[in-house]
């Protein structure tokens, strides 16, 4: 822990100015903000989207969009929520405000490169949102971006619109690279006095093999991106192949376009779990704290993040099963993707154990805590589904698979960010979030989502196809489908519109919400204890926080408190390791 | 970073030796992610050299059947490598800043020489009329080789700094400025080893012949 010793002799540089504080300011929980407001707002232009792509489904012609406009919006819809809103929430967000507050650092290790970690951010949504002024618009080759089609004219956005994504893709890959040095190192150098690997939040914990999942994989894009963009813009030959277009040969020859979709899906694949695993660190962190109850088997927990992470390397060829593939192949990645099941089921069972005689308080954080576990799982069953060759064939492409991936890998995550933002929201402000508009939110969202994307699996499974337009004069879709499909609409534009409640929220209690003090929660981890809410540059004042104990320590019998914070001494409090407590 | 006033700590001693050892891991889970995106370049080398209409730059009558450039800039970079190991080495002593400020020059020279012949590989191959556009091999070329380069000047921005910093040295013989150039020339050592190594794979891969590429394109199953 020399770094620890070393961060508390030495003084403190107070930023004075007003850039110095705000703008280029290289305290962690600045930048955490900037990232998440800019992802944050990313997310609803990827919202309006959606709501345009669901008003043309449920009523065609309703508002003004062709083919093209719904291809360019389902495109950017897709990159937006994955890479620009929740990557970016979770490792630029809550990786940077909680990990150097839960580990009890006075900052991230390398200020300056996390601070252009999130100007690279920025100019890589810049970038993107640029695709939509220029000429021929934002691409539409959907956002797996697979050649050739999405390089070939007859595909909207070929003219400026691709080159402009995948220039934006890899700025904001070396922006992850540069904010997941920070974080890995962070966990890894800078913990305080007594924070050992297994004292740490399963929190940090996610979030640290998220990082590392994110600096292996994201190459992957790089390349893939890297070489589309030479096939592009100098002719190269890396994935298009020989190919007439509008009647005339193009110049390109002997390209491999499953090689772009090895590559791409080599980074998909571990992205849904850059995704998931802070997700599930904060989850754990949630039900523990709201439910009374210390985590169900810690290490456990901790060991089923790593072997998730591990296996999330060698599963991505089943979003291939029908580009083809040997069947021995299809075989090896049906079964890994089915072993991944086991470390995950793993970890909803230990959540409804901790849940399990807890003493619940169903606070907002809670239900939407509740509300992930029942998302997961239902999206995580339908995962079984597909990831079984034979059950795939005929589900892919179908509106199916989009019930599945919104629900595992979009609503389930996004129900996550909105009950961490109600808990570290008081960290962060030092003001309470309203409690009435949060349960109003959270019902309205959660509920809502249900009736979005429950019916998709029945119209899914009636063979509705994925990407289409316009579903006219089709004879397997029945008149029932049509109905649902309005159905659908009317529920996501209010799940929509209900959205602007919790912005309304956000903002309003940032000045006006009840004053929280500096633990509401009484929470046991080090994030609550820091001098000072919100927490001051340096967060810990003179001297760092000494841990005796894992974050977990809740209903200890003989206690005055139902929590024992993780900086009491074990003459307080007999401490309970997690690997003692199971 | 470490000078700038916005930043939390003071310059001591102790400090410089905690920054060598973060500083490191962090170099550590960068080179990490770089052989990441080199191996999937790798492998996506292989498994397009098994298109037909490859034509390996390695075969007789192509321009890397000669690879005497290639070797004579693999030299340079070694002795870049070399130099910086030798400057690691005797930063140790502070009455050696002479030998480590040589030993710096020599790096970057080297260094620099070595982009300077890439590019004349560069050069040639296009006076030939190999460009990017009419082989997918002539691309893996440029593209391999050009990232290497680049990722090799992102280097030599730290190179530079460094040997300033030991210019400064052989002036002021202070304490925290050695320890602060040892941790900048111990990154740029290990940085160095690592792309040399990156190189020579990279020049095997280039110049292998296409039995190889089939060779090993069979044992992963393509």
């Amino acid at each position: 822990m020399a770094y620890a010793e070393d961060a508390e002799h030495d003084d403190l540089h107070q930023p004075r100015s007003f850039y110095a504080k705000y703008i280029w300011s290289q305290d962690h929980k600045v930048i955490a903000i900037q990232y998440s407001l800019t992802a944050i707002a990313m997310g609803l232009v990827a919202l309006v989207l959606s709501a345009m792509m669901r008003m043309q489904i449920g009523f065609p012609g309703s508002i003004d969009m062709d083919s093209t406009a719904y291809y360019q919006a389902m495109t950017m819809h897709g990159m937006i929520m994955v890479i620009y809103l929740l990557t970016a929430l979770f490792l630029g967000g809550f990786g940077n405000y909680l990990i150097p507050l839960m580990v009890g650092a006075r900052d991230m290790v390398f200020p300056f490169v996390n601070m252009l970690s999130y100007w690279f951010y920025l100019l890589s949504v810049i970038v993107l949102l640029c695709s939509f002024f220029v000429p021929g618009g934002p691409t539409g080759a959907g956002w797996t971006l697979y050649p050739p089609q999405a390089i070939t004219s007859g595909t909207p956005g070929t003219e400026w619109g691709i080159i402009l994504m995948l220039v934006s893709l890899i700025i904001f890959i070396i922006a992850a690279t540069m904010g997941g040095l920070n974080y890995v190192t962070t966990v890894l150098q800078a913990r305080t006095h007594g924070m050992t690997l297994f004292r740490m939040p399963l929190t940090v914990w996610g979030i640290f093999v998220a990082t590392i999942l994110a600096l292996l994989a994201f190459p992957a894009l790089f390349v893939s991106g890297i070489m589309m963009l030479l096939d592009k813009t100098i002719g190269t030959s890396f994935f298009m192949p020989d190919m007439f277009s509008f009647g005339s040969q193009l110049e390109y020859q002997g390209g491999s376009p499953i090689l772009f979709q090895h590559l791409f899906w080599f980074f998909g694949h571990p992205e849904v779990y850059i995704v998931a695993l802070p997700a599930f660190g904060l989850v754990s962190d949630l039900i523990s704290v709201h439910a009374r109850k210390c985590i169900f088997g810690y290490r456990m927990m901790v060991w089923a993040i790593v072997a998730i992470g591990v296996l999330s390397f060698v599963v991505w060829a089943h979003h291939m099963y029908v580009s083809g593939m040997n069947p021995y192949f299809g075989f090896f990645f049906a079964v890994t993707t089915l072993v991944i099941a086991v470390p995950t089921a793993l970890k909803v069972y230990n959540w409804t154990l901790t849940l399990w005689h807890g003493n619940i308080h169903l606070s907002v954080p809670m239900l939407f805590a509740l509300a992930f576990i029942v998302t997961f799982l239902v999206g995580g069953l339908t995962g079984l589904f597909l990831g079984n060759v034979v059950v795939d064939i005929p589900l892919s492409d179908t509106y199916f698979v989009v019930a599945h991936f919104h629900m595992v890998m979009g609503v389930a995550p996004i129900l996550v960010v909105f009950g961490a933002i109600y808990h570290w929201y008081p960290k962060i402000t030092g003001r309470m979030l309203n409690d009435s508009i949060g349960k109003l939110h959270f019902w309205i969202t959660f509920l809502g989502t249900y009736l979005i994307y429950f019916p998709m699996h029945y119209i899914g499974l009636q063979g509705m196809p994925r990407r289409y337009y316009l579903f006219e004069d089709y004879q397997f879709i029945p008149d029932s489908a049509h109905s649902l499909n309005a159905f659908i609409t009317v529920v996501a534009i209010l799940v929509g519109i209900a959205q602007l409640l919790f912005l309304f929220n956000l903002f309003y209690s940032a000045f006006r919400g009840k004053p929280s003090g500096g633990n509401p929660w009484r929470a046991a981890s080090l994030e609550w204890l820091t001098p000072d809410t919100p927490p001051k540059h340096g967060n810990w004042g003179p001297s760092l926080p000494v841990v005796h104990r894992w974050a977990y320590d809740y209903g200890v019998p003989g206690q005055a408190e139902d929590f024992v914070p993780q900086t009491a001494s074990a003459e307080l409090a007999p401490v309970h390791e997690g690997d003692k407590n199971e | 970073m470490y000078t700038n006033s916005n930043t939390l700590y003071l310059s001591r001693d102790k400090d410089f030796l905690r920054r060598i050892k973060t500083a490191k891991t962090g170099l550590h889970f960068l080179m990490a992610a770089i052989s990441s995106m080199f191996l999937l370049f790798l492998i996506a080398y292989i498994l397009r050299s098994q298109v037909s209409d490859w034509e390996a730059l390695s075969q007789p009558w192509q321009p890397l059947s000669d690879t005497g450039q290639l070797w004579f800039n693999s030299a340079l970079l070694a002795v870049a490598s070399i130099a910086l190991e030798y400057a690691r080495r005797s930063i140790k002593e502070l009455d050696n800043s002479k030998l480590t400020r040589d030993c710096m020059l020599l790096a970057c020279a080297a260094t620099v020489a070595f982009l300077i012949g890439q590019l004349l590989v560069w050069k040639k191959l296009v006076a030939m009329g190999f460009m990017a556009s009419s082989n997918a091999a002539n691309a893996f070329f440029y593209l391999l080789t050009g990232l290497h380069g680049l990722h090799l000047m992102g280097g030599l921005v730290v190179l530079a700094v460094a040997t300033y910093r030991c210019k400064r040295l052989a002036f002021e013989l202070q304490e925290p400025l050695r320890l602060r150039t040892k941790s900048s020339i111990e990154l740029c050592a290990t940085y160095w080893h690592f792309l040399l190594l990156l190189w020579l794979g990279l020049f095997a891969l280039l110049t292998g012949s296409p039995e190889s590429y089939a060779a090993i394109a069979k044992l992963c199953g393509f």
